[in-house]
C-alpha cells in the first residue's frame, strides 16, 4: 500500500531565527535527514524530495477557462509543505509509526492504485 | 418519561448486540472488506426489524442474520467480477463465516476485538468512531444512532459512509494493536465508550421511545472489552464508573422526566446491588495497582454512592481524588469538578475564585457557566447568577439539561 507523506515546515528563513530557535531547527533538520536515510535503506521510501520555500512557489490556476499565473503557493495557510516522501508499507498503522518518528507535522495520504486500470 | 420499550424491542436489541459484532467481525475476516461486511450485516438487521415483529424472533436468530447477510453479500459481489474469489468463499459453505455455528466460535473473540480497534482507530474522527462502534459492534441502526446523538439521519449516514470509505481507502488495518501501541489505542476505545455512555446517561428520561438504551449498551460494550482483553485496570475502572452511575438512574429523573440533581435525589431509589457490583469491579481494578483516570472517577462515584444522605458526603475524600486525577493530567473540566467539591469544604467564595480562573479555557462549556450560577446564587449575587445561567443555556445542547436550566431561570 502506497502513501505520500507531506511534511509541514520549511528551512526557508531559518537563518533569520534567533539563535536558540535556529539551533532547534537545525537539529530537527538533521533528524529528518537521518529519517530519510533509515527508511530509504530499509526500502520503505520509494522517492522523496525536500522543497524550496513558499516564497519560491508559482501557481498556475484556471478559472472560467482563463489561465492565470501568480506568485505564491495555492494553499493559503500558515502551514507550508516543506517536502514529501512516497512510501510503500503494509497499512496505515505502519505509515503512522513512520510519521511519528519524523521531527514535525506530517499529513498521510493514501495513493490511488491505478495499476489495474489497463487490465479492465 | 419516554414510553417504555416493549418486550420485543428489548429481545431484538439483545439479539442484535450479541450477534452483530460477531457476524461483522467474521465477515470482515472472510471478505477482507470492512465497508462491504459492515453494510450487509446492517442490511440483515434492517430486514430483521421488518420481519421479526410480525413473525417472531427465529429460534436461531444468529443463523437467520448470517444467512440474510450472506445472501446480500453474494448479491452485491455478483455485480462485480473482481470478487469472483470472495464469492466462491461465500457460496461454498454456509458455515464458512463461523457466526451462529459453534465450530466457528474459536475465532469470535479475536474478530470482535479487532473490530472494536478498527472502529476506534484514531485516524477516524471521534464522532465517526462512536457511530461505527455502535453500528458494527453493538448492532445499532443508523436512525437509532442519529436519534441518540440528536443529528439528522442523513448527517449520520454521511458520517458513517465517509468513515467506512476511509477505512478501506487508507488501509486502516483490521487488527488488535500490539506492544507499546496497546495503551494508546485502548485509551481511544475507552474514550469512545465513555462518550457514548455519557450521551445515553445524560439524556435518559428525556429521549422518547428509544428502542435501545445507549448507556446500557456502553456498559455492555465495556464488559465485552473486559472479556476479550481481561485484567486491564482502566477497562475495569470504566465499567465500575458506568455501573455506579447507572445505579443512581432511577433517582435522576422525576415523574415529569426532569433531571433531579444529586443533593435532591431520593437515595432509597438507588440500586444497592448495582452499587455493590460496581464497587467490586473497582476493587478488582485496584488490585492490579495501576491507577488511571477512569478508576479515580469511579472511586469518586463510589464515595457519592456510599453516602446515606447528601450531608454525609465525604468531600475531603472527593477533593483528594480530584487532586490525584489532576496529577495524572491537568484538565480544566476536572478542575471545575474539584472546585464544586471544594465549595462544600471551603465555602462558595473559595470555589468561585477557582471557577473564575477557568472562565477563559472553559468559556464555551455550559457546565462552567451553570456551576458559576450555582455558586453566585449561594453568595446572593442573583443577577450575575442569572446572566451565567443564560450563557449556559446558550451553550447547552442536551434537552434534559436545558430543561433544568430553564426551570431555574424561571424561578
Amino acid at each position: 500500500m502506497k502513501y505520500v507523506l507531506l511534511f509541514g515546515g520549511t528551512m526557508e528563513g531559518a537563518d533569520q531565527l534567533p539563535e536558540e530557535h535556529r539551533a532547534a531547527a537545525m537539529a530537527d533538520y538533521e533528524k529528518s535527514g537521518q529519517w530519510f536515510e533509515k527508511y530509504t535503506r530499509s526500502g520503505k521510501i520509494l522517492s522523496g524530495e525536500e522543497l524550496r520555500g513558499p516564497t519560491t512557489a508559482t501557481t498556475v490556476s484556471r478559472k472560467n477557462g482563463k489561465v492565470t499565473v501568480t506568485d505564491g503557493p495555492f494553499i493559503e495557510s500558515k502551514e507550508v509543505i516543506g517536502g514529501f516522501a512516497v512510501i510503500d508499507v503494509a497499512d496505515l498503522d505502519e505509515a503512522i509509526a513512520m510519521a511519528k518518528e519524523w521531527p514535525g507535522t506530517v499529513e498521510i495520504r493514501p495513493v490511488i492504485d491505478h495499476s489495474q486500470d489497463a487490465a479492465r | 418519561m419516554g414510553q417504555t420499550r416493549s418486550v420485543t424491542d428489548e429481545a431484538v436489541a439483545a439479539v442484535f448486540r450479541e450477534e452483530a459484532g460477531r457476524l461483522t467481525g467474521a465477515l470482515v475476516r472472510v471478505l477482507g472488506n470492512f465497508d462491504l461486511a459492515e453494510e450487509v450485516v446492517q442490511d440483515s438487521l434492517v430486514a430483521a426489524l421488518e420481519k421479526w415483529p410480525q413473525q417472531g424472533i427465529p429460534d436461531n436468530p444468529g443463523a437467520w442474520l448470517m444467512t440474510t447477510a450472506r445472501r446480500r453479500a453474494i448479491d452485491l459481489l455478483r455485480r462485480d467480477r473482481r470478487y469472483a474469489e470472495k464469492l466462491a468463499l461465500l457460496e461454498g459453505s454456509p458455515h464458512a463465516l463461523g457466526a451462529g455455528a459453534p465450530e466457528g466460535m474459536a475465532s469470535e473473540a479475536d474478530d470482535r476485538l479487532r473490530l472494536i480497534f478498527t472502529c476506534c482507530h484514531p485516524a477516524l474522527a471521534q464522532e465517526a468512531q462512536v457511530a461505527l462502534t455502535l453500528r458494527a459492534v453493538a448492532g445499532f441502526t443508523t436512525p437509532e444512532i442519529a436519534a441518540a446523538f440528536l443529528v439528522s439521519e442523513a448527517t449520520m449516514a454521511q458520517r458513517i459512509v465517509r468513515a467506512k470509505r476511509k477505512i478501506v481507502a487508507a488501509h486502516i488495518p483490521y487488527r488488535v494493536p500490539q506492544g507499546e501501541e496497546v495503551a494508546e489505542r485502548l485509551e481511544a476505545v475507552l474514550a469512545v465508550l465513555y462518550l457514548m455512555f455519557n450521551e445515553g446517561y445524560l439524556s435518559r428520561g428525556a429521549s422518547v421511545g428509544m428502542r435501545r438504551d445507549l448507556a446500557e449498551d456502553s456498559l455492555w460494550l465495556g464488559r465485552l472489552l473486559d472479556r476479550l482483553m481481561p485484567d486491564q485496570p482502566e477497562v475495569l475502572g470504566l465499567i465500575a464508573l458506568m455501573q455506579l452511575n447507572l445505579a443512581r438512574s432511577a433517582a435522576r429523573f422525576d415523574e415529569a422526566g426532569e433531571i433531579v440533581l444529586l443533593p435532591d435525589q431520593d437515595r432509597s431509589l438507588w440500586d444497592q446491588d448495582a452499587i455493590a457490583a460496581g464497587t467490586r469491579v473497582l476493587e478488582r481494578a485496584a488490585m492490579l495497582q495501576s491507577p488511571g483516570p477512569y478508576q479515580l472517577q469511579a472511586a469518586i462515584a463510589a464515595v457519592h454512592a456510599e453516602a446515606r444522605t447528601w450531608g454525609d458526603t465525604d468531600w475531603s475524600q472527593i477533593v483528594l481524588l480530584y487532586d490525584a486525577l489532576l496529577r495524572l493530567s491537568d484538565n480544566p473540566v476536572v478542575r471545575l469538578n474539584r472546585a464544586v467539591a471544594l465549595s462544600h469544604l471551603a465555602g462558595p467564595e473559595a470555589a468561585l475564585g477557582e471557577v473564575n480562573d477557568l472562565a477563559i479555557t472553559l468559556g464555551e462549556y455550559h457546565l462552567l457557566h451553570s456551576t458559576r450560577a450555582e455558586l453566585l446564587d449561594q453568595i446572593g449575587e442573583r443577577e450575575q447568577a442569572r446572566q451565567a445561567r443564560l450563557r449556559a443555556l446558550e451553550l447547552c445542547q442536551n434537552p434534559a439539561e436545558r430543561s433544568l436550566l430553564e426551570r431555574k431561570l424561571s424561578r
